[in-house]
C-alpha cells in the first residue's frame, strides 16, 4: 500500500520564502551599491560591474571604480553582516529568556562589549599583528560577561521577565558607568571611543568584513541548528527536561553563539540599537512563532534592514552622515512601545 | 508486570524534603490517582519520577532503574503534563504537539515523516485536527488541555504522569478529558498516574488511590477503602459524606459542620 504523506503542516522555512528573502536581500544590496553620496550614475556603475565580469572597458575612472569596490560594496556587505548578526542574536536571546523584549542591548551584552572595547582603545590603542584583533576579543568577552551577569543577577532576584529586564538595566548602567569613568581618565582617546559608541559603518572596509565573517557565520550555523530546541525551551524548563533535553546546556550554547554574533557586530560597528528587537518581531508576525523560521529569517531580514538604514544614514544629508544608530532608534523606539502594548498581560 | 515501582523514594529541592519514603507499585495498564491536601507532596512526587526534581531511593520503570537511563531514554518511557503547563501563546497546535517527539530525535535533528504521522494520528484521536494550524492562544480552556494531552501522547511513552489534568475545566470538560484518558489507557495499554483534587472523580476513574499528607503516604487501596469520612476529616480537615453508588463507586460530598 502506498504510504500517505502526513497532512499536518508544521511551521517550517518554505523554500519559496527563503528564495524570496534572499532575492530581496540581493535587490537591497544591488540598489544600495548602485546609489550613493557620490553621484556616479547607476547605469555607469552597472556597466562597471559588467566590465569587471567580462573584462571589458569600464566607463568609470580608477578613483570612481574604487568608490564602488572599496568603499560602497564592503560597507553594504558589512551593514548586512552586522544587521543580520544583531537581529539573529536578538531572536536567540528572546528564545533563551522566553521574553519578547530581550535584545542584545537590553541584557547587558552591548554595554559589556562597549566597556571592554573602551578599555582596549585606552590601554592598547595601537596593538597590531594579532591574528584576531584585541578589540573583537575584548568585545566578545565583555558581551558574554554582561549577559552572564544579567542572568545571574536576575536569577538571584527570583527570575521572571520583569526582574530579568530590570537586572539588564542595572548591569548595563553599571558597565556604562565604568566605561564613562575610564573615558574621563583618558580624554586623549575620547573622540575615538565616542565615534565607535555612536555606531557607524563609515570606516568599513574588506578587512572588517573578513574579521566578522567567521564569527557571525559560526554563530549563524549554531543558532539555525538550535531553532527546534529553542521551541522546546518555550514550554518551560520542567517540561523541556521531561522531554529529555538539558535546558541549561541549550541556553549556554545559544547564549555563547548569540553573544559571539553580538560581539562581532559591536566590535566593527559600535552600538546600533533596536535591530535585535524590531526584525525578529516583524518576522514573527509574518512567518510564524517557531524559532526554526524566526532565526534564519531574522538573519536575512536584519541584513536588509541595516543596509537600508545605513543607506539612509549616508545619503539623506550627504555629504554629511547621520549616525546609523539614530535611524534604527527612530524606527525602533516606537516599534518597541508597540511590542510592549501588544504583549500586555504577558510581561509579569 | 509492574510499569512503575517506587522504593523508599524521597523527593527534595536541595536539602528540603517534600515527599518522604514513598513505596508504590503501579501495574501496567492501571490508573493510580495520588490524592491529598494542598502541599502534601503529590506534584513533587510526580516530578521526581519524571526527573525534574531530585530524589533519593529507587525508581524503576518496567523493572529498570531510572538511574541507568539517559534523559532521552527516560523521556521515551515517561510522559509528563504539569499542573499549569506553559503554552507558548503564538505557537500552532501542530508545532506544540510536535515537541512531544523530542525524545525520539537526536538533539539537532529535524523530525522525520514518521514523527509527523504520529502527530497526525494523535491530533485525529483527540479531535484536534480542525485546530491544527491555530495558535495556542486562540484555544478555549478545554481545547488547551486536549492540546497538552496530545503533546504528552505524541511522546508515545508507556507511562503518563498527569498533574491535575482537569485544572480550570468545568465538570463536563473534566469528565470528557478523563473519559478520553481512560479510553486511551484501555486501547493503548498505557499506565496512568495522576494527581486529582476532586475526590469523586478520583474514585470514579482510578483503580487505586494513594493518599498523601505531609509528604508521606498515609493510605493506599481501592477508592472505597481509602475514602472514608474519618480519613477525609483527618487529612483534609473537611466534613464530608461518603455515598455509595450502585455500581460500587463512591461519591464524596461536602457537608456543613
Amino acid at each position: 500500500m502506498l504510504k500517505q504523506r502526513p497532512r499536518v503542516r508544521p511551521t517550517r522555512l518554505a523554500p519559496g520564502v527563503l528564495v524570496a528573502a534572499v532575492l530581496g536581500l540581493v535587490l537591497v544590496v544591488s540598489v544600495s551599491t548602485l546609489l550613493g553620496a557620490a553621484n556616479l550614475g547607476a547605469g555607469r556603475v552597472l556597466r562597471e560591474v559588467w566590465a569587471q565580469v567580462t573584462g571589458g572597458v569600464s566607463p568609470l575612472s580608477a578613483s570612481e571604480a574604487a568608490i564602488v569596490w572599496e568603499v560602497r560594496l564592503p560597507r553594504v556587505v558589512l551593514a548586512g553582516l552586522v544587521g543580520g548578526a544583531l537581529a539573529m542574536a536578538g531572536a536567540a536571546f528572546q528564545g533563551v529568556f522566553r521574553n519578547p523584549l530581550a535584545d542584545p542591548f537590553l541584557l547587558g551584552a552591548a554595554a559589556g562589549a562597549g566597556m571592554a572595547a573602551t578599555i582596549v582603545v585606552v590601554a592598547a590603542p595601537s596593538v597590531t599583528g594579532w591574528v584576531i584583533g584585541p578589540l573583537p576579543l575584548a568585545a566578545f568577552a565583555g558581551a558574554v560577561g554582561g549577559v552572564t551577569l544579567t542572568w545571574l543577577l536576575g536569577r538571584s532576584a527570583g527570575g521572571g521577565t520583569a526582574v530579568l529586564l530590570l537586572a539588564g538595566v542595572a548591569v548595563a548602567s553599571f558597565l556604562t558607568a565604568i566605561q564613562t569613568f575610564v573615558q574621563q581618565l583618558n580624554t586623549d582617546t575620547i573622540k575615538q571611543v565616542y565615534s565607535w559608541m555612536l555606531g557607524g559603518l563609515n570606516t568599513a572596509g574588506w578587512r572588517e568584513v573578513l574579521i566578522t565573517v567567521p564569527y557571525i557565520g559560526l554563530a549563524a550555523v549554531v543558532l539555525c541548528l538550535c531553532g527546534r530546541l529553542l521551541d522546546v525551551l518555550a514550554v518551560g524548563d520542567d517540561e523541556a527536561a521531561s522531554l529529555g533535553i538539558n535546558p541549561g546546556r541549550v541556553r549556554i550554547a545559544v547564549l555563547l553563539a548569540a553573544s559571539l554574533a553580538t560581539a562581532a557586530a559591536v566590535a566593527v560597528s559600535g552600538l546600533i540599537g533596536f535591530v535585535g528587537i524590531v526584525v525578529p518581531h516583524v518576522v514573527r508576525l509574518l512567518a510564524g512563532a517557531s524559532y526554526r523560521v524566526i532565526v534564519p529569517l531574522s538573519l536575512v531580514g536584519g541584513a536588509m534592514f541595516l543596509i537600508v538604514a545605513d543607506h539612509v544614514a549616508r545619503t539623506a544629508f550627504a555629504p554629511a552622515e547621520l549616525p546609523i544608530g539614530v535611524i534604527t532608534a527612530f524606527t525602533g523606539a516606537p516599534f518597541f512601545l508597540l511590542v510592549l502594548r501588544m504583549n500586555r498581560g504577558q510581561l509579569r | 508486570m509492574t510499569a512503575l515501582a517506587l522504593r523508599s523514594v524521597s523527593a527534595r529541592y536541595g536539602t528540603r524534603v517534600v515527599a518522604s519514603s514513598v513505596s508504590l507499585d503501579v501495574p501496567a495498564g492501571a490508573w493510580v490517582a495520588v490524592i491529598g491536601p494542598n502541599g502534601a507532596g503529590k506534584s513533587s512526587l510526580l516530578k521526581s519520577i519524571v526527573g525534574v526534581v531530585a530524589h533519593d531511593g529507587e525508581i524503576l520503570l518496567d523493572g529498570a532503574p531510572v538511574s541507568g537511563l539517559s534523559a532521552r531514554e527516560r523521556a521515551r518511557a515517561v510522559a509528563y503534563a504539569p499542573q499549569t503547563p506553559e503554552l507558548p501563546e503564538r505557537l500552532t497546535v501542530t508545532d506544540y504537539v510536535l515537541l512531544g517527539r523530542t525524545p525520539h530525535l537526536a538533539p539537532l535533528a529535524r523530525e522525520r515523516r514518521s514523527d509527523l504521522a504520529v502527530v497526525e494520528q494523535v491530533l485525529d484521536r483527540l479531535d484536534l485536527s480542525g485546530l491544527a494550524g491555530r495558535a495556542l492562544r486562540t484555544l478555549s480552556g478545554g481545547e488547551r488541555q486536549r492540546a497538552v494531552l496530545a503533546r504528552v501522547l505524541a511522546q508515545q511513552a508507556g507511562l503518563l504522569l498527569l498533574d491535575e489534568p482537569t485544572t480550570g475545566l468545568d465538570i463536563g470538560h473534566a469528565q470528557a478529558l478523563l473519559d478520553l484518558v481512560d479510553r486511551l489507557r484501555a486501547e493503548e495499554g498505557a499506565t496512568v498516574v495522576s494527581t486529582l483534587h476532586d475526590l469523586t472523580l478520583s474514585a470514579q476513574y482510578a483503580d487505586r488511590l494513594v493518599l498523601m499528607d505531609g509528604g508521606r503516604v498515609v493510605a493506599t487501596g481501592t477508592p472505597a477503602e481509602v475514602l472514608t469520612r474519618e480519613t477525609v476529616r483527618r487529612h483534609y480537615a473537611a466534613n464530608v459524606e461518603i455515598l455509595s453508588t450502585g455500581d460500587g463507586n463512591v461519591v464524596v460530598t461536602p457537608t456543613r459542620g
